[in-house]
């Protein structure tokens, strides 16, 4: 069974013509521990395919199953994290990390959420209000807010969005480690390339391209990647 | 079930404390209110025969308006902050997610009203049966925040979510704004006069609030979706 399946997976915003869904018929499979690596140009889908697997989204037509259950009914497998942080600025980082961690029934959950802070570099700022921390420091937070139930899918969108260089190391460490499955569309390829295990590339809401492999070294994949990603 | 009440226990721990910290809509309808009730007391020239006609309709235009300004809040910060999403992501009970943000919306709308009830009474200069008016003003505040924040979750997919929301919910809130009013009227006591008989209207808006909860936790789930 795969980690995560599109099948003929369409999808569209509210008021969008029939025509002109925001994803149409992609056919998709990932086997758990594969890194996808999501590319295209802005409106191609990536993140109507993020928000659909995140279960926020309906499917118009087609499935999207996350280890065979409906993606909608799967959130608990799945952590998301997108340029949008998720957290209230009134509460501390560790306020955020307890109230999510409630949410979604994690043990030991003060514990947890220490820990997860102190691997993004972030134990100083537990008890200060996320509003007050820097938009790099809000995004490791959300990184550690994603990964506080374990999840064994992981949907990053974007999530290099006010990460410095030195910041992203952790986010490759901790979503890297384990067999754990991701999903990921950025805009810097580079931070694709150090995270994905292949690529699919998004035009206008169907997937033009899909690679086994990936590899910075690897010329030819690379080569076939980026055509496909200039004609799109 | 324990699962639900830890939900809920943690969903209402969050709202209060974002509110007690961000103090935006508590401050904001205290100060609407009060100022709303010193209008009306200039507007009107009101003698012993029409006060008690007159005063429970100005409490309640105040409390309903100060109570959509608190209601409309309450799901368009989640949704500008993109908040909204993140509790969407997670395995929660949607009704859960509604009775923390009527238990949130009835705490500050409260506040409200335990601020400008006093300035009402002293301004207006009326006597008051307190028990029958706290009844009053619980159990109308219960039936606002209600249909309010399923109406609150509506609006805020739409643009212009501000008109959105007294005009999706003061049509359906009739009901409940008139039992509520005619059950205010009869706490106000004016000397000399008969107090205004109770009849039915608080069984009536027990009945509203109930009808109106029961509802809005079923249709809450098709409300919250958005695409």
């Amino acid at each position: 069974m795969s980690a995560l399946s599109a099948q003929g997976l369409t999808a569209r915003y509210p008021g969008q013509p029939v025509s002109r869904p925001a994803l149409l018929d992609v056919d998709l499979d990932l086997e758990r521990g594969e890194r996808l690596l999501l590319l295209g140009p802005n409106g191609a889908g990536k993140s109507t395919f993020i928000r659909v697997f995140a279960g926020l989204m309906h499917a118009a037509r087609g499935k999207a199953l996350v280890a065979g259950h409906p993606a909608r009914a799967a959130r608990e497998m799945v952590g998301v994290v997108s340029h949008a942080t998720f957290l209230y600025d009134e509460l501390t980082a560790a306020e955020n990390l307890r109230f999510y961690g409630q949410l979604y029934g994690v043990p030991d959950v003060a514990e947890r959420g220490a820990a997860l802070l102190e691997r993004v570099g972030l134990t100083h700022a537990a008890e200060v209000q996320v509003g007050r921390l820097s938009r790099g420091q809000q995004q490791r937070v959300a990184i550690a807010r994603a990964l506080l139930h374990d999840p064994p899918v992981l949907l990053l969108d974007e999530p290099d969005t006010g990460l410095d260089a030195g910041a992203f190391g952790p986010l490759e460490e901790l979503t890297t480690s384990g067999e754990r499955t991701v999903v990921l569309t950025t805009h810097n390829l580079s931070n694709g390339l150090r995270l994905g295990t292949r690529a699919a590339v998004l035009s206008r809401g169907r997937l033009v391209h899909q690679q086994p492999g990936l590899s910075s070294v690897d010329g030819v994949p690379l080569g076939h990647l980026l055509e496909e990603l200039a004609r799109a | 079930m324990s699962r639900f009440v830890g939900q809920l226990q943690t969903l209402i721990w969050k709202e209060l404390l974002v509110e007690a910290r961000g103090r935006e809509t508590v401050l904001a309808g205290a100060v609407f209110a009060l100022l709303v009730l010193v209008v009306f007391n200039f507007a009107f020239d009101l003698r012993v025969e029409n006060v008690a006609a007159v005063a429970p309709g100005v409490l309640w235009v105040t409390v309903t308006f100060a109570g959509v300004l608190s209601l409309g809040r309450s799901f368009s910060r989640e949704r500008d902050r993109r908040t909204l999403d993140g509790l969407l992501l997670a395995p929660i009970d949607r009704s859960a997610l509604y009775l923390a943000k009527v238990v949130a919306s009835v705490a500050s709308m409260l506040l409200v009203e335990v601020i400008a009830l006093p300035a009402f009474i002293g301004l207006f200069n009326l006597t008051v049966d307190l028990p029958l008016l706290v009844a009053a003003l619980v159990l109308g505040t219960l039936g606002l925040a209600g249909v309010g924040t399923l109406f609150a979750a509506i609006a805020a997919h739409t643009r212009a979510r501000d008109v959105m929301l007294p005009l999706l919910l003061f049509p359906i809130q009739v009901p409940v704004i008139l039992a509520t009013v005619k059950s205010t009227g009869a706490a106000i006591r004016v000397p000399g006069l008969d107090p205004p008989e109770l009849g039915q209207w608080l069984g009536l808006l027990i009945a509203f609030d109930a009808l109106f909860l029961g509802l809005s936790v079923v249709l809450f789930d098709y409300a919250i979706e958005e695409e």
